[in-house]
């Protein structure tokens, strides 16, 4: 079956968790101790209908304060496709948490309140999505029941929206759907209380929606995990090059060549559990034998001579900042890209962007929490990368606090 | 390009391999906690393909509250011979013995909260800094929101509020002294997938996942195997049934369900209809509405 990953994003009271709730009830994937404990937990809270939003808010702090604090991963399936959703909080602190969600999405549901339309968060998410080059976008217009199920409220929203997201450049598709996710109109069902609108429920885009694949099946690479050696009688000179292929097609008998020392060899096999097989291909676990002894260890990468990544230790990147310590001028960090882990020194901040009118900030340079914007960093070896927007995989890395280990930035390459 | 499409359960695994292996790569002495629970069984076999055909580069862990099924500790036996792995018990009687915990007493009496503690010291004993765990996120709305590389302070404690932002595959394991990780391979799978990949793969599951009779007590909605640790209070009385047990824990607070579904086909069908989630016969869940995330942040699986 198809696995589809979406993420949703939307301001506080927007009504994601409702939304999920909806799609996880009218599509039949909530069991029924889970919908007796809703009930439970509803009466005892006092809300009038039962409140699907607690199937999904999950920490006793959220349900406390009705608000989603943390990422939270579901799961559904429907006889045409299978789901994962990444239901990621909309307030001003976490933004973090959506640039979370979106990296490994392939399509983003954008929430807008009917009632108060696109407003600055609602540019956030969008910008975001385009970020993290997701391309495929829902701009699903809630809290329909709230505006009298009205056309003309419907039409602004797509309007500004269409104005904004026309200068983001990864997204290929933006589709509007009207819904309202407390009554389920348009979520499942098709909705009788607004014959106006043309197109399928929000399930049946999601079902339907072609996806063309994330992964590059074009540009070899191979970045090595681990080393397999058995240490046995019977495997005495194996020697595997453990890894999941980061990009394009590997084939026994290929030339290929290792970084960062550029020696060359041929692939002799590729090893699974199973045995022997034809070809590799991203995203596959897989283990590679060369005919020829060369030293390998984790961090390098396997590549094609007549296709390798750029390599480098300037690197220019887009960042979002996630610690609520600041960037320190000329900071230095561990930055961990594919299976590498290096130092690197911010040898300067290109510009930061206001992220709700698209402008370049270039007077304040500092960046805080939930600051994005272009950065130039300095790494203490060379990295083997391809830009973000050709592969997600060689193009992406994190930034980590050198004394308290913690994740402060995701990066793209430009 | 058509021909590189790979279905969900491929992708899954591709993703539980990488993460077993990047714990391999960034730990220094990881374990996998092995309950002989399906999930647990479904992570070592994986484990098996991602380092093969090397040997697992690190010991299964089974923390054993002395009130197992004996189908199970004869499967893990089984297993771990086969697989030629290391075995590390932790028994929660000796922590009951050494009076670092005290047993609950009464009808409901489990051990289920006592082994937080015995997977503490034995964490500590060994010097693990990563435990792997068969933990899925569609289990239970805490788990939900756990990443893949799941931090734990110097106590052993879970911080959810607090977590490290997870992003693409890259993993972040770095960690002071006395810290270590739980890790989750099969966060993204599903029941559904997991008993799937099972039928897929034939893997071997203990005799208790399938239909069989037995003597059982009804006690509020689940059944419970009777058995020297769980008796029949006042007013109960056990029958026998065909039943089947969907997750295999302690005997004490494992339900059973009646089921004649005894191969795989079946069970596949039969969760498929399902209407309960697999927790739904977990004593251990039902104690509050956030029993799983107040049990978790203490340092539960």
């Amino acid at each position: 079956m198809d696995l589809l990953r979406f993420t949703t994003a939307g301001s506080v009271d927007d009504g994601k968790s409702t939304l999920i709730g909806r799609l996880l009830y009218d599509s039949k994937n909530i069991f029924e101790d889970q919908l007796e404990a809703v009930e439970v937990s509803s009466r005892k809270r006092g809300d009038e209908n039962v409140n699907l939003a607690l199937l999904t808010d999950g920490l006793r702090a959220e349900r406390e304060q009705g608000i989603t604090i943390d990422v939270a991963y579901r799961y559904f399936a429907t006889p045409r496709r299978k789901f994962i959703i990444a239901d990621t909080p909309g307030h001003i602190q976490y933004t973090r948490n959506m640039v979370t969600g979106a990296s490994t999405a392939n399509l983003a549901i954008i929430l807008v309140d009917a009632r108060k339309g696109v407003i600055e968060q609602t540019c956030r998410h969008a910008f975001i999505a385009n970020l993290l080059r997701i391309q495929h976008v829902v701009v699903a217009v809630n809290k329909m029941d709230l505006v009298d199920y009205n056309q003309e409220s419907y039409d602004e929203i797509v309007r500004s929206f269409s104005d904004f997201a026309s200068r983001l450049d990864n997204i290929v598709e933006v589709t509007f759907i009207p819904i309202s996710a407390l009554r389920g109109d348009n979520v499942v069902e098709k909705s009788e209380n607004m014959p106006w609108f043309e197109g399928p429920p929000l399930l049946y885009h999601l079902e339907t929606v072609y996806l063309g694949s994330d992964d590059n099946h074009v540009d070899a690479r191979f970045p090595v995990q681990w080393v397999i050696r058995p240490q046995s009688d019977r495997f005495h000179d194996f020697r595997g090059y453990a890894g999941r292929v980061a990009g394009g097609v590997f084939k026994p008998g290929d030339e290929v060549m290792v970084l960062p020392s550029g020696f060359s060899s041929r692939i002799r096999s590729i090893e699974t559990y199973e045995g022997a097989v034809e070809e590799a291909f991203s995203p596959l676990s897989v283990a590679v034998t060369l005919e020829d002894e060369i030293d390998i260890s984790r961090g390098d990468m396997i590549v094609k001579p007549n296709n390798p990544p750029k390599s480098g230790q300037d690197i220019e990147a887009m960042i979002c900042w996630f610690s609520e310590r600041k960037m320190a001028p000329r900071g230095k960090y561990i930055l961990r890209h594919t299976t590498k882990e290096v130092k690197a020194i911010v040898k300067e901040v290109r510009y930061k962007v206001n992220i709700n009118t698209l402008h370049k900030i270039e007077d304040d340079l500092e960046f805080t929490l939930n600051d994005i914007g272009r950065i130039a960093l300095r790494t203490s070896s060379a990295l083997f990368y391809d830009s973000y927007r050709r592969n997600r995989n060689t193009g992406s890395f994190v930034l980590i606090d050198e004394q308290a280990n913690e994740t402060v930035a995701a990066g793209m390459i430009v | 390009m058509l021909s590189y499409k790979v279905n969900h359960l491929k992708q899954l695994e591709a993703e539980a391999i990488y993460v077993l292996r990047e714990t391999a790569a960034q730990f220094e002495h990881p374990a996998l906690l092995f309950s002989g629970g399906k999930d647990s069984i479904l992570m070592a076999h994986l484990a098996r393909k991602a380092f093969h055909p090397a040997k697992l580069p690190f010991p299964l862990l089974h923390v054993d509250t002395g009130h197992n099924f004996p189908e199970t500790l004869d499967y893990r036996d089984r297993y771990v011979q086969e697989a030629g792995a290391r075995l590390i018990v932790g028994l929660v009687q000796d922590s009951i013995d050494k009076g670092r915990v005290t047993e609950e007493s009464g009808a409901n009496a489990s051990r289920n909260a006592l082994q937080t503690v015995t997977l503490l010291d034995a964490i500590e004993e060994h010097g693990f800094d990563a435990c792997l765990g068969g933990g899925r996120r569609d289990e239970e709305k805490a788990r939900a929101k756990e990443r893949f590389f799941s931090h734990r302070n110097d106590f052993g404690e879970w911080d959810p509020k607090n977590q490290r932002p997870e992003l693409w595959n890259i993993f972040n394991g770095r960690r002071q002294h006395g810290e270590h990780f739980r890790v989750f391979p099969l966060s993204n799978w599903t029941e559904m997938d997991v008993w799937q990949y099972i039928k897929l793969e034939e893997i071997e599951l203990p005799s208790l996942y399938f239909a069989h009779r037995r003597r059982v007590l009804a006690r509020g909605n689940t059944l419970l195997a009777e058995s020297e640790h769980v008796e029949a209070g006042e007013g109960e009385e056990a029958e026998e049934k065909t039943v089947r047990f969907r997750t295999i824990g302690d005997m004490t607070c494992t339900g059973a369900v009646e089921s004649g579904a005894d191969n795989v086909e079946k069970i596949i069908q039969e969760v498929a209809a399902a209407r309960q989630t697999e927790r739904g016969t977990r004593a251990d869940d039902r104690r509050s509405e956030t029993a799983m995330e107040d049990r978790k942040k203490e340092g539960y699986f």
